[in-house]
């Protein structure tokens, strides 16, 4: 069954600088997924777990975050703690019975890249697959 | 300090899911520093118990909040400034919070969320570790300061035994032999003679077996 899903993006302010250029408008005639809402963020170091299970209860059928290569983090572990925070999340989610694919971390390089619009079209397609929120 | 870890989140579910509104209580004392049960963690649980009674299509109000230490009477008062907005409390404090808790308002329910693990210290970060039993009787000045009650595998008090093999346990190859340790640390302070002096058999009635523990200090009390 088809659905429009709603999808939290928390981007490093770096990753997607370029991305965001033109109040987005590149994004878009890249096909950039609509159903994502991108915030941006100053590092995703800063993200905490309750900032993403807040998106969860929000409404979010899905959240993704995208922070810098692991080897090159703007603030050295930022994405590092990130990716261990949606960790956490992912285990909390499965814990309440929810597929834990809900929730993803990338690393991805600076500026606008494929692999920018290739991963939030793969997360949409996830969240097509996996349907609306159980939390809904 | 003590050290705790959350419940699984089906139990908890299972304990709220007839209230209508609790008090999720962090305490700002030990299961803080192990990152078990402060503020930031009661923030988290009340999140995921939302979303937990939402899948189940039921609501849920939550006070967040949290006290100084759940195991003091004067901390525990100040509970009394939300009493109108929960039914039950959901204590992220250790088990002496929950039983402080019950012990002092007869009227309130209280459902821990932790499981309350040991008395321990912060190895590296993001990991604890089992220093002391709380036995009530420290050998610790005849052990080189190493704790054989909490840090052998049978608590031995005239270790090693035959199990200590390269100065692992046999329970497993990453278990320390504390009584390998302590000879070694002995050792180094040239009390090595101290590993040949017999324990006498132990009296265990101060580790518990006799029954609940109090300490009384005379001085203290008015």
């Amino acid at each position: 069954m088809s659905f429009d899903p709603a999808i939290t993006l928390f981007s490093c302010h770096y990753t997607s600088q370029q991305s965001c250029a033109e109040e987005g408008k590149k994004l878009e005639q890249l096909g950039f997924p609509a159903s994502i809402d991108l915030v941006r963020v100053p590092c995703t170091g800063k993200l905490q777990i309750t900032t993403l299970l807040q998106a969860f209860e929000d409404g979010a059928d899905g959240v993704y975050v995208v922070g810098c290569p692991t080897d090159g983090c703007h603030n050295v572990k930022g994405s590092m703690r990130a990716a261990k925070r949606v960790d956490a999340v992912r285990v909390a989610l499965e814990e309440l019975g929810v597929e834990g694919g809900r929730v993803q971390m990338y690393h991805l390089p600076r500026g606008l890249h494929p692999e920018f619009v290739a991963k939030g079209k793969e997360m949409d397609a996830r969240i097509q697959d996996l349907g609306p929120s159980p939390f809904k | 300090m003590i050290v705790a870890e959350r419940k699984p989140m089906a139990e908890i579910i299972e304990m709220v899911q007839d209230c209508k509104k609790i008090l999720v209580l962090a305490c700002r004392g030990c299961v803080t520093v192990c990152s078990a049960g402060g503020e930031r963690e009661a923030e988290i649980l009340s999140s995921l118990i939302r979303l937990g009674m939402k899948k189940a299509g039921k609501s849920i109000e939550i006070r967040t909040d949290s006290l100084v230490r759940q195991c003091d009477r004067e901390y525990i008062d100040e509970m009394d400034q939300w009493k109108e907005e929960y039914d039950a409390v959901v204590s992220t404090a250790c088990g002496v919070g929950v039983n402080f808790i019950s012990n002092l308002r007869k009227e309130t329910m209280v459902y821990p969320a932790l499981n309350t693990s040991f008395f321990g210290g912060s190895a590296e970060q993001g990991e604890w570790t089992e220093q002391c039993a709380g036995c009530g009787d420290c050998v610790l000045h005849l052990t080189g300061g190493l704790c054989p009650v909490a840090r052998c595998a049978k608590s031995l008090m005239n270790g090693p035994c035959g199990g200590s093999v390269d100065g692992t346990c046999e329970i497993h190859k990453d278990v320390e032999c504390i009584w390998q340790s302590i000879h070694d640390r002995l050792g180094s302070f040239d009390k090595s003679a101290q590993m040949e002096v017999i324990a006498p058999i132990r009296d265990w009635s101060s580790a518990g077996h006799g029954g609940p523990r109090k300490v009384v200090r005379d001085d203290l009390t008015v």
